[in-house]
């Protein structure tokens, strides 16, 4: 299962990072999305799949799993979603002021 | 266990929310936002008394002992910066009342920059390092809108850069958190210390701090800062010269516990490569300063060489060189303040960004002068003045390190410093002035009280350099024997 997962956030990365270093402001900020899901899934294969049974006194003695992991990516996916939604609206100020969403005819010098 | 602890982090979100719903009452938020921050700035002077008194302080939020909890520990280094991160931010508010426009503040300037503060103070208090992810994103967050607000051409352009980046360098944030998790089992900073020495910091974990120090890097902006003068130059005045008094400084605060506290075992492999790159920020921010011919650029460029002057001292790695570290920073906060806020007020007067073309401002406004120049010195570190004791703190510490190459470059800089800040004063200040008493622009009203309270901190922190003596020791000692931090959160009997 863990070298399924390594392999599956390998793809994730690789899409990501052709789609990060294309033109258009769009395929950028999916990109960046992307990238956020393949990191999510990052954190919890290395803190450890699911293996023993859920973390609740009580319940089965058996070895429990750690859910640390999934509050983190929890806390990770709200924040990732809230930096895309504000990416994506400066992307369309952008768009509406530049009239381009493509990055070569963004340039500017700095003395502007 | 102190419950004040949290104040300087959840006071100011709490007003920020209200002040959302108070958007139409410009006065009243004006207040409200400065009066938090004086009670931030009030809560940390009480905090820097019972950390004297009781030790480190430790917040454990819903009494989860650590390693298991989410907790604050609020020691002299973090917060000692909290307090002088408040004090900037009530004199750049007192600025931006009178510069800032009513536009910007029907757009929610005040609860962003109160959010800003928020993720400031929060990074620099708590003692897990997913919060510290947390705190950054809050920060972020909030310098993503400051940075656009205006909606400006250009500054969509630059903030739109700034954001991608930002989000690029928190992606590694995580990845190298995923790997420090997998490989430690643990997110308390000072029980991943502890783990870290039991195993000897082995090349896995060395990996891990390596690209904790890139991530950081790129938000202290040290070598990897070529996002950071386009960035800066775009918003407004009074945000600017928050963005470059705090937000490269919580990188700092950041690399500075990463490795003192949890991955100091590697010294020959990380702190090298700190070394190097501290060299190379300074000479290429020395190259950025030089050329510039924008005053804005070379203010910028200013920042990148203090980022590097700082970071040499964690490089050199001794108790003295982290004693000048702690006062160069607080200088440096208060000083790089300063400067963005006199640059910014030269370009609103006269309308100019190119050195050249502005002339004479000393006729027209000879407090402004006299207050530039004052910035000057203290930025060059003239012995009255904030950055002295600092530069000689570290100059001790890499002459005792016999780190010479760092200690020449370092004090190098210093010349370049006051090559470039001495070019704009002789050019825009001196000279003949070319605007007419008739045409000259008003200084605005409040503008002269931040800027003559932000020189007079620079003057009080040189002169009673021995008044918080204690304080910056006590940082230094806690930050040279990284045990008695661990000793203060791991010791859950207190």
């Amino acid at each position: 299962m863990e070298s399924l997962m390594i392999v599956l956030i390998g793809i994730l990365v690789a899409v990501a990072t052709y789609l990060v270093l294309s033109r258009s402001v769009l395929r950028v900020i999916v990109g960046t999305a992307i990238l956020s899901h393949a990191v999510h899934l990052l954190l919890l294969t290395v803190g450890g799949l699911k293996k023993g049974s859920v973390p609740i006194l009580g319940q089965a003695a058996a070895p429990f799993t750690d859910a640390l992991p999934q509050a983190l990516i929890l806390t990770a996916i709200v924040i990732s979603f809230a930096v895309t939604a504000f990416l994506l609206v400066l992307a369309y100020r952008m768009y509406l002021t530049n009239g381009s969403d493509d990055f070569h005819k963004l340039g500017g010098s700095s003395d502007e | 266990m102190s419950n004040i602890l949290v104040l300087p982090l959840i006071v100011p979100i709490i007003t920020a929310a209200l002040l959302v719903f108070l958007n139409d009452y410009i006065k009243l938020q004006r207040i409200v936002s400065l009066l938090t921050m004086i009670f931030v700035a009030g809560i940390s002077v009480v905090l820097l008394q019972l950390i004297q008194t009781e030790g480190i302080l430790r917040l454990d939020f819903s009494g989860w002992l650590p390693p298991f909890g989410i907790l604050f520990v609020g020691d002299s280094f973090s917060v000692l910066l909290v307090l002088t991160s408040s004090i900037v931010t009530i004199l750049c508010l007192i600025y931006a009342f009178s510069t800032i426009g009513k536009e910007q503040e029907k757009m929610y300037f005040y609860p962003f920059v109160l959010f800003l503060i928020a993720g400031v103070n929060g990074s620099f208090l708590t003692g897990d390092i997913f919060n510290l992810f947390v705190c950054f994103e809050v920060m972020l967050l909030a310098s993503y809108a400051l940075i656009a607000l205006g909606g400006e051409k250009f500054q969509l352009r630059e903030s739109l850069k700034y954001v991608l980046i930002n989000v690029v360098a928190s992606w590694m944030f995580l990845v190298a958190l995923a790997y420090l998790y997998g490989t430690v089992k643990t997110l308390n900073m000072a029980h991943i210390a502890q783990r870290v020495a039991e195993v000897g910091q082995e090349p896995m974990l060395t990996l891990v701090s390596l690209i904790f120090l890139i991530v950081f890097a790129l938000k202290a902006g040290l070598l990897l800062f070529f996002w950071l003068p386009g960035s800066y130059s775009v918003p407004p005045t009074a945000v600017q010269a928050l963005f470059a008094a705090l937000l490269t400084k919580v990188g700092i605060y950041a690399l500075f516990r990463t490795f003192t506290l949890m991955f100091p075992l590697q010294p020959e492999i990380t702190h090298t490569i700190i070394g190097v790159m501290a060299g190379i920020t300074i000479i290429a921010g020395c190259m950025g300063a030089l050329s510039g011919r924008d005053v804005r650029t070379i203010a910028s460029y200013n920042v990148i060489i203090g980022v590097g002057f700082i970071l040499m001292a964690l490089a050199i790695g001794n108790e003295q060189a982290f004693a000048g570290a702690v006062y160069y920073l607080i200088h440096d906060i208060i000083a790089k303040a300063l400067l963005f806020l006199l640059i910014g007020t030269m370009v609103m007067l006269t309308g100019e960004i190119v050195v050249k073309n502005m002339n004479g401002l000393i006729r027209n406004y000879p407090l402004f002068g006299w207050i530039y120049f004052i910035t000057m010195c203290g930025l060059i570190g003239i012995p009255p003045l904030s950055g002295f004791v600092g530069k000689v703190l570290i100059g001790q510490g890499a002459v005792e390190q016999g780190a010479y190459v760092l200690l020449a470059l370092g004090f190098g800089s210093s010349i370049i410093v006051l090559y470039s800040l001495l070019r704009i004063f002789l050019a825009s200040f001196f000279g003949e002035t070319s605007i007419s008493e008739e045409d000259k622009q008003p200084m605005p009203k409040g503008a002269y009280v931040s800027f003559v309270l932000l020189a007079l901190c620079m003057i009080g922190l040189g002169v009673g350099a021995e008044g918080i003596a204690i304080y910056v020791n006590d940082a230094a000692h806690t930050l040279a024997n990284p045990s008695v931090y661990i000793e203060a959160i791991l010791n859950t009997n207190k």
